[in-house]
């Protein structure tokens, strides 16, 4: 069973976002493979544990982003692609169509992804990619059970839970819940070192830039206002209660009914 | 010169969902003068959906409607989707950025070739008239403006960020039937939709979140903090701590991972304020913190902050606003 892993790379989730001179400012910080395609990552290597086969990890981003193909290498997955080319942009349609490009001339049985990036968050490369490939998809698992042909996937839908099954090949985008990701091991890591890491361009593709030619364009980015420290409630238990109470009436407008 | 803008209309158990009434005012802004917005219902038994909705105002609706839509399907979806774009050729498509707009939107866009701006809290309109969106990053940590390069437009909106259009007093829209053709192939196929439970809010849609952290300290912990959502008929969520410590399932989730909430009241309840959390509910309109820790970083971002314990607090704050409402 052929596997391959959507990745990206993203901030931890600790760093704050500082901007210089209106760009959001990467000095310092500490880079991580986004926590959704973390469980992505770990969801593939367990398939391949059970099933046999090859874990791919695919990313679109310049060379910085080999340290965290390395780690998902070091976690088991056994080979990386890097698609790395300038003329790719953040827009989904342009890396959506590059990652699509490499998995039709390279398919796969199961396809993994996270449900969204921490980052940019916009959720939309994977399910993208799947269209693109003519392939049924299941987004935001808890639960993946893969056999011959098959694949059963619960997820969530906004408070529902549906189970669904899909013939594969398929695309699975994961959610919280679905498994705990393993920490790489020593071992893991040398191992990782000889593990192969290709890279490739637009080129080798075979996409021209009108292929992957942006549909959107950020204009600005901008931090939201500092949100202050208010008013400490004072007096006893009751009275706490009591201001509670009253703001919440106020603010909410919940048995205001019964009054009018 | 204005837009045709199409509203695909979500629906829960033959009610309009809220955040259909916010993409209609949005999809109203994005059409400007000239413009029309043409909504586009897709389930069952839509016939109670489209009756309420012909009563706010727009320039026209359909309606696919066929047994088979009763449970959402990516690919029987698409197909209705793209039976209503092939209809009326719209410069825009709105959906809400819930989780049935969050799988549908990416399908229509890589069909159509189009780009999409996800999860849109605000729009702004240039003196030139283009149109820029105002979407968070960072789960909030910073918002970005994005404009459309090319046609067509694909656009989620985050629920509770715009005001719901307003209600007109008579029905004026006449919905007018469309057929769909479902693909060939039954590749996907819904074996069990177990529904949650009745009267539960959806956490992204509540106007009143009442979360718990850590401090909560077991699963039986959520009861005080349930029944206080109850009473402001809200919805309960929770910081990762209590979802790692398995208090409560991770679909509840409020944070960097995990949902982004804003609804007008958010209770933390034994919830301390690591980055990760404050990035997902930070921008809601009002802020309650109640914690045993007077150093806690959620202090540093609530409107009014209890020092204390929520045990005792928060059932008596019930116990309260119960008294008053019956009152």
């Amino acid at each position: 069973m052929n596997i391959a892993v959507l990745m990206k790379q993203t901030f931890d989730t600790e760093e704050k976002v500082v901007l210089t001179d209106g760009r959001i400012s990467e000095a310092g910080v500490k880079f991580v493979i986004n926590p959704y395609d973390e469980y992505a990552v770990e969801e593939a290597i367990r398939i391949k544990e059970k099933h046999g086969g090859t874990v791919t990890v695919l990313s679109v981003g310049n060379q910085d982003v080999a340290q965290s193909l390395r780690t998902a290498l070091a976690m088991g997955a056994d080979e990386a692609v890097l698609i790395d080319d300038h003329r790719i942009g953040t827009d989904e349609y342009s890396v959506s169509r590059a990652i699509a490009a490499y998995l039709s001339a390279n398919p796969c049985d199961v396809i993994l992804g996270g449900n969204f990036s921490v980052d940019l968050g916009s959720g939309q490369v994977a399910i993208r990619v799947a269209r693109l490939l003519n392939l049924p998809h299941v987004s935001a698992v808890t639960s993946l059970t893969v056999d011959e042909g098959r694949a059963a996937a619960v997820r969530d839908l906004d408070g529902d839970v549906q189970t669904i099954e899909v013939a594969l090949p398929a695309l699975f985008t994961a959610q919280q819940g679905l498994n705990e990701p393993r920490y790489p091991s020593l071992p893991g890591i040398m191992k990782a070192k000889k593990k192969p890491l290709t890279v490739l361009d637009l080129d080798a593709l075979k996409l021209t830039t009108s292929d992957i030619e942006p549909r959107t364009a950020r204009t600005s980015v901008e931090l939201p206002p500092a949100r202050q420290a208010g008013q400490r409630l004072t007096g006893t238990v009751d009275e706490q209660v009591q201001k509670l109470a009253d703001i919440l009436l106020a603010a909410t407008h919940v048995g205001m009914s019964k009054h009018a | 010169m204005g837009k045709t803008v199409l509203v695909i209309v979500e629906h829960k158990h033959g009610k309009l969902r809220q955040v259909a009434l916010e993409s209609l005012t949005v999809a109203g802004q994005i059409a400007g003068d000239g413009g029309r917005v043409i909504s586009g219902v897709i389930g069952d038994d839509v016939a109670q959906v489209a009756s309420e909705l012909s009563n706010y105002p727009h320039n026209g609706g359909y309606v696919v409607a066929d047994e088979r839509l009763g449970t959402y399907n990516p690919d029987l979806y698409a197909a209705a989707v793209n039976a209503l774009v092939e209809q009326v050729k719209p410069d825009v498509v709105v959906f809400g950025h819930t989780a049935i707009g969050r799988d549908i939107a990416p399908i229509i866009a890589a069909d159509l070739e189009a780009g999409q701006v996800s999860d849109i809290v605000g729009l702004v309109t240039d003196d030139d008239g283009s149109i820029s969106f105002i979407r968070p990053i960072y789960a909030g940590k910073a918002f970005e403006r994005r404009q459309f390069l090319t046609g067509p437009w694909i656009v989620t909106v985050r629920p509770n960020n715009f005001p719901a259009i307003t209600r007109g007093e008579t029905e004026q829209i006449e919905f007018t039937p469309l057929a769909f053709t479902p693909p060939a192939s039954e590749r996907f196929v819904v074996r069990e939709t177990v529904q949650a439970s009745d009267g539960k809010r959806d956490l992204t849609e509540a106007s009143v979140v009442v979360s718990g952290g850590r401090g909560v300290k077991s699963a039986d912990g959520f009861r005080p903090l349930e029944e206080l959502a109850n009473v402001l008929d809200g919805a309960v969520g929770a910081s990762r701590a209590a979802c790692d410590a398995g208090y409560c399932d991770y679909s509840l989730q409020i944070g960097q991972t995990g949902k982004v909430v804003t609804p007008d009241v958010y209770i933390a309840c034994g919830i301390s304020g690591a980055i990760q959390h404050l990035a997902g509910m930070s921008q809601s309109k009002l802020i309650i913190a109640i914690n045993k820790d007077e150093e806690a970083p959620i202090f540093g971002i609530a409107d009014y902050g209890v020092v204390g314990d929520l045990f005792e607090i928060v059932p008596k704050l019930t116990e309260e606003l119960k008294r008053r409402k019956i009152g």
